[in-house]
């Protein structure tokens, strides 16, 4: 009995007790989600175009990052770093199509998805070779990112607002806005959308899956780069920043693999799940259960909507 | 290029590469080092590597090797991957290694039982497995100048002493933050230990490897535990993103400890707000020493060194000149003690057993006031030397205490029973059969 009070009651007396620890804790959760959503959305625009789960979206992660910083300790300014960073970003996105896309047009998708493992390792042992290992800070300074914190008395605590995770919150949910519009209203949207459905008939009205394919890497390259200058704010410029990135996994598994408002709920409920969960429930087993907790609760999910919560439920004939 | 002619080709390749190796042997001493300088720790792993490697090579450069015989120094790049480090140690073990240095908890456990097979000791500085100080258990594994166990035991006694005696702790709260891995679950049986002894209370915050950037969990925790100190046990990037998440948080830095590896970077990455965070140390830092200007002048400023200059001099970087300080005592006792000139692992392990870092030989290496003296022994492979507490003043590490002496009350008897424990748990666990030296 005592450990089905410790589960059921306990974690919900807790949070009626300090309140200041639960808006504390969402809110760590919902700036981890937007994050988190920031990133599936990388390796949702590139699935829908061409069917393939971009394992590299993490590293892309890390090396649009390092570009900037290393560019910026280079003696390059801020701004234009940025510009440049976003450069290589569009670079990369076309050397990706011209020597791994285009030759692998028609093969399985299992072959484009270990092509993806490929690149990765190959950005890791590049960026490794440019940058060294070492980590770097963030340019939050320079790029005029708000730093300090603002403490809220409320609830008999303090809630305390970091101006870097306000700003993160805001600029990734600019981010993510502008991508839902320019995938859903534009012309290269619905071209997009005509890809996602069938490469065959996309061809057939003359949409050019070439261009298709450098557009949506180069938009995935720009998620990349919003995400590494936001993640390494928080928390510095590094290698295993590229494995926070696979946060994205249960992010995709819950909201759907092909759907950018499944990305943006998906982040969020992941993000505020494990927070609640290692804050609340972690101390019964010991802590440490945020790392397994993401996958759980996008499995529970999975139990009533197996597609996601907004994926496309596909049925096939046999 | 036909598969033909490929294949010759390799075989001939494969057989010159074969015919190199003895060379180690004849005129040189082969000193592998492991390190990582990619990954996600590469951060402390890079610098650590930089210092061993250039003292070695100033070795080389300004001596000649030692007692004439040239250094083969070669690095293996693990990755601070268990895995990939028991590759590396397969991958020298032929080369007649004179010791390994794993640099990983993590690799050093699996690498314990093979050392006396194969005859090469290991040297695990200050890391690894606490209860390996043991040599009469241990032969072949050596861990100086102080075990993860001294180091907690030397943060719980400066912290003790701040409230006013070990007895003040009963019913404090002390929260430890830790990688999630071998190397930083340790020291938990001692703190858990010394919590029921001393009377404090013990809240654990692990960290998993693959969330080292993304702590808030663990420092939201420790807001709603509200513990009156944090012992941080962390590496690589670990380090610099708790120091950040500790500010963020508002935790008052001043009662933020550490073992021993943050770096200066580490420290800078919380900004302002890291001031007041404290870590053990047990040498100096910068480059006002003999032995260090000439690592600049024989290896950094003829390009021999993979360093940044600014770099050399920094405190993780004199921890890898103090680590291969230990590779080239040990080699140098060896010589001495056997007579030869090109010493072999088990020579050098009775080396090691006879280092003897009195203020004269370290005047003598040009090292005089860098560290602590260190002897070592046929029973004692660790030392349990003390260190001592340094504080983060927002620009650099300022010493702030006198030497801490580890509890060897307290910690003995628990290294005693892991000892005989380990030793019970792996069953034909040899009884050591190697002779002591009379000088040990």
């Amino acid at each position: 009995m005592d450990i089905l009070y410790k589960v059921f009651v306990e974690p919900f007396l807790f949070m009626g007790e300090a309140p200041d620890l639960l808006i504390q804790t969402l809110w760590e959760g919902l700036v981890s989600g937007v994050l988190y959503a920031l990133i599936a959305l990388g390796f949702v625009l590139i699935f829908k175009a061409s069917g393939v789960f971009n394992f590299a979206q993490g590293i892309m992660v890390v090396f649009a990052a390092l570009i900037l910083v290393g560019l910026y300790e280079k003696g390059v300014p801020a701004f234009l770093a940025l510009i440049l960073a976003a450069v290589a970003m569009l670079v990369l996105a076309i050397v990706v199509e011209r020597v791994v896309l285009r030759p692998l047009v028609n093969q399985p998708d299992i072959i484009l998805f270990m092509a993806t493992f490929g690149l990765t390792y190959f950005l890791i042992g590049f960026g490794e070779l440019i940058f060294g290992g070492n980590p770097r800070e963030m340019i939050t300074d320079a790029l005029l990112l708000p730093q300090g914190t603002t403490e809220l008395d409320a609830f008999g605590g303090s809630i305390r607002l970091q101006h870097l995770d306000i700003a993160a919150a805001i600029i990734a949910s600019i981010m993510i806005g502008i991508l839902a519009v320019f995938f859903s209203k534009t012309r290269i949207g619905r071209a997009l959308r005509a890809v996602a459905d069938s490469h065959k008939a996309a061809l057939s009205v003359g949409i050019s899956l070439n261009q298709i394919w450098v557009i949506v890497w180069f938009a995935a390259g720009l998620v990349a780069l919003v995400a590494g200058i936001m993640w390494g704010a928080r928390s510095g410029v590094s290698f295993s920043l590229q494995i926070i990135a696979l946060k994205a996994l249960p992010v995709l598994i819950l909201g759907g693999f092909t759907s950018i408002p499944g990305a943006i709920i998906g982040g969020l409920i992941i993000g505020v799940g494990e927070k609640l969960g290692e804050f609340y429930w972690g101390p019964l087993v010991g802590g440490g259960i945020e790392t397994w907790l993401a996958y759980v609760i996008a499995l529970l999910f999975l139990l009533y909507r197996p597609q996601g919560l907004f994926g496309e439920k596909i049925i096939e004939r046999i | 290029m036909s598969f033909r002619k490929m294949s010759l080709g390799l075989a001939a390749a494969t057989m010159l590469a074969g015919t190199a190796l003895p060379a180690f042997a004849q005129d040189s001493i082969y000193v592998p080092l492991f390190t990582y300088r990619t990954g996600a720790f590469a951060g402390s792993g890079t610098y650590i590597a930089d210092g061993m490697h250039d003292y070695l090579q100033m070795l080389n450069q300004r001596d000649g090797g030692i007692g004439g015989v040239k250094l083969v120094i070669e690095e293996c790049e693990t990755g601070y991957d268990t895995k990939k480090g028991v590759e590396c140690y397969e991958a020298v073990k032929g080369k007649n290694p004179v010791m390994v240095n794993p640099w990983s908890t993590g690799i050093t456990l699996p690498l314990i039982p093979r050392a006396s097979v194969d005859k090469i000791p290991i040297l695990s500085m200050a890391y690894g497995l606490s209860a390996s100080a043991r040599g009469d258990i241990f032969p072949w594994v050596f861990n100086p100048p102080a075990t993860y166990w001294d180091g907690l035991s030397m943060i719980i006694k400066y912290i003790g002493e701040k409230e006013g005696g070990l007895e003040k702790l009963k019913g404090k709260k002390i929260g430890f933050i830790h990688l999630d891995a071998a190397f930083g679950k340790e020291p938990i049986p001692l703190l858990q230990e010394l919590s029921k002894e001393i009377g404090f209370e013990v809240a654990l915050y692990p960290v998993a490897a693959q969330d080292m950037q993304n702590q808030s969990s663990q420092w939201l925790s420790a807001r709603r535990d509200r513990p009156d100190y944090m012992i941080m046990w962390g590496w690589g990037t670990m380090n610099g993103a708790a120091v950040k998440e500790a500010v963020r948080s508002g935790y008052p830095m001043d009662k933020f400890y550490s073992v021993w590896w943050p770096s200066e970077d580490d420290a800078k990455s919380g900004g302002a707000g890291a001031k007041g965070f404290k870590m053990l140390n047990w040498h100096a830092v910068g480059t006002n020493f003999p032995a260090l200007q000439d690592i600049q002048k024989h290896v950094v400023e003829k390009g021999l060194s993979k360093s940044p200059k600014e770099k050399v001099g920094e405190l993780l970087y004199n921890r890898g000149v103090y680590n291969s300080l230990l590779i080239a005592e040990g080699i140098a006792q060896a010589q001495k003690i056997t007579g030869k000139k090109a010493v072999t692992g088990e020579d050098v392990r009775r080396g090691i057993e006879n280092i003897k870092l009195d203020p004269a030989r370290l005047k003598e290496l040009g090292l005089e006031g860098f560290t602590e003296t260190l002897t070592l022994s046929c029973s004692d492979h660790n030392g349990h030397r003390p260190a001592f507490m340094q504080e983060w003043d927002g620009t650099k590490w300022v010493k702030i205490s006198d030497p801490i002496e580890p509890m060897t009350d307290r910690v003995k008897a628990q290294l005693d029973a892991a000892a005989k424990d380990y030793a019970e748990k792996n069953a034909g666990w040899p009884k050591r059969t190697e002779a002591c030296d009379k000088a040990s």
